[in-house]
Formats: structure tokens, C-alpha cells, sequence
């Protein structure tokens, strides 16, 4: 394999696994405060419509990035009444707000089928771009994949040491604790799933502006569901996302790249071949079966009734 | 509780469906069912400008309704039963997959006319139908065989079916008369549809040398992937020129229009028949989009008079002599592949590199 290809693969595998990270990171918070949300692919496709019609519109990418996320924050407000305040079924609602979200995506893009817009260019970082292989693979993207690492930095830095992310952690493990110290519990849940939803929204603003800038209805083709599965085959781990959001992104691009180097395999085992690694190594790593119970979240998916 | 909640959704949609029945004086009622949005822009938005094609045709004569975005299997089976008990003449199922189900209900409703878009299986009053697009693809491997520069041509494929090797093989031959000495690379993205892994797919085949692209996967995103390289790309399915008006060649389309017409018409005249119809460029079922400006004259000249030449059937795309990959003639000279081997081709010809996979 010759050094430009592999310099390549790596750069590809960094942009296949952004829309993951973002999505599996904002599920993670969710999902930390005892919420489930299974509406990610709604919220995603929402972001990504929506994104793509105020880049239209307005004609600058940087307010469909907003747009984006506003449009996941709104959707994930609709979920966070429900589930919170109404205190309905979180699996239920989180279905629901995908079916919802998939149909009018496609309602509200119906129009904007068939455009295209020039999508956001990438930003090679001065200096740090020219060096040699890892200034290409590391620093030649576009903004949204630097942004994703620094969310990563602020999750994980969030829920190693400070008082947020502890009080984030009370509300999921034992939301009547919480409450009984003083900790808003109906707040809190509504932030992280508000935080939850931008991310989503972002990840589709990524699909819909940047990775391919166009808009056709379901254009995340499942990456939502996919990044609700790593968060749960991570652990409930930044780290872990991040490793395996790249893991699965590397596979993908493997699973093309091996084809045209005359790799003689059948192309339905190597498009497994995503899955499949990245089960595999993160079972590995959380194969203490003591130490993952520790990492579930233990109010996750139980609705919180407060006491009056 | 469960379903008969099912039941009412199921009830509810049955409504809409009929809703707007009833108008002009008994219209022919004709339903379509479609496997994905009509906003696809590719194989559920062509069947779609057929139907609007036959509305502007019959005007209130007609009467159509479709349903988008139906499962195939068992759900599809639902779809279609009730669109035959609310009264459809004609229905028209649009994917492979609603193959059983419509024969199944076909069975039950002897008196409505059903056509399956691309299946074999047909009935009393189900027929089958499909397009010679593999003609389009001819054409346009004589263009990208004409365009390249390094002799390398890149091929995003969905699944190893008879119509996409067909696809394939075509595109191939075409180029190759035209250009012996080039390849045609394919990648099999192992999916119909996602355009992130369609443009990793292209991005893989300009990384190997491409400097022309085409697909057989339904979104537009090889088009832009190649655009964004300055490359050219040939497009599937509607005309992608929107997608790079610059990069795009021209594309292979379908047009359904003319055929649900005399589809439509037959079944007023009281003459519809089961039957197999594979119609294509002859028919303009199967067409091109407008070629870019970028293909010189003699190019143009040359697409034009095969175009013509399979018009009139003064030719047929695989005429022999037809090579596999190790060089054996495997279709001689002054023959022809019949419609049944065509069908089900399940090998390379000569010009494809890499080896089938199994599917």
C-alpha cells in the first residue's frame, strides 16, 4: 500500500466518523442523565433538512449550521415534554420522535430536492497542516471535525472532574437522591436532552452541508441508530466513542478501498466488517462484567415522577 | 388492543387513500406503489413522472394514487390489497421485492390489472415490465471511453444482481470499442442508497485513477464527489446535472411516461394482456440526458448514430463477438444474447477488472 493511499484512508476514516461522534456524544449526556432517547435518526434528519433550506435560503452555510441546530434542540424540546414533564414512555416517544422526524424532513425538503449549494470548504489549520502525513490527516479538515474534538475534550473533562458532570451522573443513577440533596432533576434532564438534540441537529448539518451537500430525504441512512448502539457498546465512555466511532469509520472506508485493490472477498462480508470490528473490540475492552454494570447509567430509561 | 390499533392506522390511510374518489364520470382508477419517497431523485421520483405523465395524458379520465416509501414483503402485501378493494383498475408495483405479495393479492382481485416493475413471476392479470437501461449505459461508455485521460474509470456499484453486472457490462463494452486500452474499476458499496458511502466510494475510485465516474446506486453524491475533483461523472436513474453541471456528462434515465400510457389505454380499450414488456431506447423508455457541452462534435456524431442504429435494431449492444475477463469469446461473432441470458448475467466481460464477487 503505497504512503499516499494510506495518508488518504486515514483522512477518510477521520470525516466517516464525525456525524457518529457528534450523534453518539449527545446521546451520551442524554443518556447519562437516565434519559433515553431513541429519536436520534428523527433529529438528524431534521438538522439535516433544515440545515441544508436556511443554506439555501439565506445563502451562507454558517447559519444552516445553526439552523441545524436549533432544528435537533426543537425536536428534542417535543421529546423532553413528552418523556419529562408528561413523564410518557422514553422508548415509545424516542420511536415516535423518528418516525416523526423522518416524514417531515422529508415534507419540509420536498421543495429542495435536486439543489446544490457549494457546502461548507475545509480549513487547513496554518502551520500544523504542512506537516508532513499528519498535517494532512489530522489538520486538513473541515471546521465541524475540529469542533467534534472539542466537544469530545469538554464531554470527557466534564464527567471526569467537575461539578456538572456529577450532577449530571446523581440525576441518571438515582434521580430521587438527587432530588432529595436539591438537585433540579426536571432541569437537568432537560438540558441534556436539549444538548442531546443540538448534537444530533449538527450531525445532520454535517451529512446535509458538508460531507455531501445536498438534501435527499433519509440521506443519514441509520447512522443515528448506529451511533445509539456505540454508546452502549462504549460504555457510556467519551473515549470509547471516540475510539469507536474512528474503529467503524475505518472499517467503512476499508470495505471500499480493499475492493479496488483487488482484495478477493465478498463485499457483503466486508460491509459487515464495520459492525463487526467495532462490537468486537468494544466488548474486549468492557469485558469486565462487573466493572460495565458499573458504567450503566442505573435510572436510564425509568421515567421520574418529582414528588410534590 | 395492539391491533386494533393497527387496524384503525390501517383504516385511517384507507381513507386517505380514497379520499379524493369519485369525480368525473367513472375515471379509470390507477394506483402506483413506490418503495421509496419521491423525493429519491432517482428510482421512486421516475416512476413518479410517469404517473404525472399519464395525468396530463388522460386529464380526468384517470384517477391516481400512490402510496411512497412501502416496505417491500409483507407490509407492501398490505399496501396493495387495499389499493385494489378501494377500486384500482390498474396498479403498477414498483420494486422487485413486491414480486410475491402482488401476485398473492392478484389472486384475490381477478378483475383489477396488476404490472410488476422488474420482477419474472407473472399472472392472468399481472404482467411485468422493465427498461433496457443497459442501451443507455452502452451509450455512455462510449463517452467516458472517448473522455478519459488515464484510462481508468470508476464504477460505484450497488449489489452483484443480473441488472447491475448487466449495467456494467455494457458501460464496458462500450468504452472498450471505442478505447481498447481501458479499464473499468468497480467498488461495490453493498447499498442502494447513502449517499456519505456513495462519495467514499467514489473518492476510492479517483484515488485509484478514475478520472470518470459512474453508479448504479440511487443518490447523486458520486456526481459531486467527482465534481468536487474537477472530474467527470455519468449519472443513473433522472438527469443529475444539478449535482455539477460542469462534471456531469450526461446520464442514463428512465422514462416511464409512454409506457403506463399505453398501459393505461389498454386496460380503457378493454385489449390489456399479460404480458413481458422490456422496452428501451427504441421505445424511449430508456434515454439520455443532455450531453455536456464538453464532448467534442465526433463524439456526439458517434452516440447519435448508435443511438440510431439500436433504435432500429440495426444493432443490438451485445452483439457478439463478446469476451469474458480471460479473453475467451464467449458470445461469437454475427450472434446476439438472447433476452433470457441477459437476465441473468452473472459474469464479467472483458475491460472490468477485479472478479465477480459471488452474490
Amino acid at each position: 500500500m503505497d504512503f499516499e493511499l494510506f495518508t488518504n484512508i486515514l483522512f477518510a476514516t477521520l470525516r466517516t466518523g464525525t456525524p457518529l461522534i457528534l450523534i453518539a456524544l449527545g446521546e451520551m449526556v442524554c443518556e447519562k442523565s437516565g434519559v433515553l432517547n431513541l429519536g436520534q435518526e428523527g433529529m438528524v434528519l431534521m438538522g439535516a433538512a433544515l440545515g441544508f433550506i436556511a443554506a439555501v435560503v439565506t445563502g451562507h452555510a454558517g447559519l444552516g449550521i445553526i439552523a441545524a441546530i436549533l432544528a435537533g434542540m426543537m425536536m428534542s424540546v417535543l421529546f423532553a415534554f413528552l418523556a419529562v414533564t408528561l413523564v410518557s414512555n422514553q422508548v415509545a416517544t424516542g420511536l415516535a420522535l423518528t418516525i416523526f422526524g423522518t416524514g417531515l424532513s422529508g415534507f419540509l425538503g420536498a421543495g429542495y430536492v435536486g439543489m446544490a449549494i457549494d457546502g461548507i470548504a475545509p480549513f487547513p489549520i496554518p502551520f500544523l497542516s504542512d506537516i508532513p502525513v499528519i498535517g494532512k490527516v489530522l489538520f486538513s479538515h473541515d471546521p465541524l471535525v475540529y469542533f467534534s474534538w472539542v466537544m469530545f475534550a469538554l464531554i470527557f473533562w466534564c464527567f471526569r472532574s467537575t461539578r456538572l458532570g456529577l450532577t449530571i451522573r446523581a440525576v441518571g443513577e438515582n434521580p430521587e437522591a438527587a432530588n432529595a440533596i436539591g438537585i433540579p432533576v426536571m432541569k437537568v434532564r432537560y438540558g441534556a436532552i436539549l444538548f442531546g438534540g443540538a448534537m444530533s441537529g449538527l450531525a445532520g448539518a454535517y451529512l446535509s452541508l458538508v460531507y455531501t451537500p445536498m438534501w435527499s430525504e433519509g440521506m443519514s441512512a441509520g447512522r443515528g441508530w448506529i451511533a445509539l448502539a456505540l454508546v452502549v457498546f462504549a460504555s457510556w465512555k467519551a473515549e470509547r466513542i471516540l475510539l469507536g466511532a474512528y474503529l467503524f469509520g475505518a472499517a467503512s472506508i476499508m470495505h471500499l478501498v480493499l475492493q479496488g485493490l483487488g482484495f478477493e472477498a465478498s463485499p457483503n462480508l466486508l460491509a459487515m466488517l464495520p459492525y463487526a470490528a467495532t462490537i468486537i473490540v468494544l466488548v474486549i475492552i468492557a469485558s469486565d462484567a462487573a466493572k460495565a454494570k458499573l458504567s450503566t447509567p442505573l435510572a436510564l430509561g425509568r421515567p421520574y415522577r418529582p414528588q410534590v | 388492543m395492539h391491533s386494533n390499533k393497527l387496524t384503525k392506522l390501517a383504516m385511517i390511510a384507507a381513507l386517505a387513500i380514497g379520499a379524493n374518489a369519485a369525480t368525473a364520470a367513472d375515471p379509470l382508477k390507477v394506483g402506483f406503489v413506490y418503495v421509496g419517497p419521491t423525493g429519491d431523485a432517482g428510482w421512486t421520483f421516475g416512476h413518479d413522472e410517469g404517473r404525472k405523465y399519464i395525468v396530463e395524458k388522460f386529464g380526468d379520465k384517470v384517477e391516481t394514487n400512490y402510496v411512497e416509501s412501502v416496505a417491500e414483503g409483507a407490509d407492501s402485501e398490505r399496501v396493495i390489497r387495499q389499493l385494489a378493494a378501494k377500486g384500482h383498475d390498474l396498479i403498477f408495483t414498483t420494486s422487485f421485492g413486491y414480486m410475491n405479495p402482488t401476485l398473492k393479492v392478484a389472486k384475490k382481485f381477478k378483475n383489477v390489472k396488476f404490472e410488476h416493475a422488474t420482477g419474472y413471476k407473472r399472472g392472468k392479470n399481472t404482467g411485468t415490465y422493465f427498461a433496457r437501461a443497459y442501451q443507455g449505459r452502452y451509450l455512455t461508455g462510449l463517452i467516458a471511453g472517448k473522455m478519459t485521460k488515464t484510462n481508468v474509470i470508476g464504477y460505484v456499484a450497488s449489489f452483484p444482481i443480473p441488472e447491475v453486472i448487466r449495467g456494467i457490462n455494457a458501460f464496458t463494452k462500450g468504452a472498450l470499442e471505442v478505447n481498447p486500452d481501458v479499464k473499468v474499476k468497480v467498488v461495490w458499496a453493498s447499498t442502494w442508497y447513502d449517499p456519505a458511502k456513495e462519495r467514499e466510494a467514489a473518492e476510492t475510485l479517483m484515488l485509484q485513477g478514475a478520472d470518470i465516474l459512474t453508479q448504479h446506486t440511487d443518490s447523486a453524491a458520486v456526481i459531486q464527489a467527482a465534481a468536487s475533483k474537477g472530474n467527470y461523472a455519468i449519472g443513473y436513474h433522472s438527469d443529475m446535472s444539478a449535482y455539477g453541471a460542469k462534471a456531469h456528462l450526461t446520464s442514463t434515465v428512465h422514462n416511464w411516461g409512454p409506457l403506463y400510457a399505453a398501459k393505461v389505454q389498454a386496460v380503457m380499450d378493454g385489449t390489456w394482456k399479460s404480458e413481458d414488456l422490456w422496452p428501451g431506447i427504441a421505445e424511449g423508455v430508456t434515454d439520455l440526458a443532455p450531453l455536456n457541452d464538453a464532448i467534442p462534435d465526433d463524439v456526439k456524431a458517434l452516440v447519435a448514430q448508435k443511438k440510431q442504429a439500436i433504435k432500429d435494431g440495426s444493432m443490438r449492444v451485445f452483439d457478439g463477438p463478446i469476451f469474458d475477463q480471460s479473453g475467451k469469446e464467449v458470445v461469437s461473432a454475427g450472434t446476439t444474447m438472447d433476452d433470457g441470458a441477459l437476465k441473468g448475467f452473472n459474469w464479467y466481460v472483458q475491460g472490468v477488472e477485479g472478479k465477480l464477487p459471488n452474490s
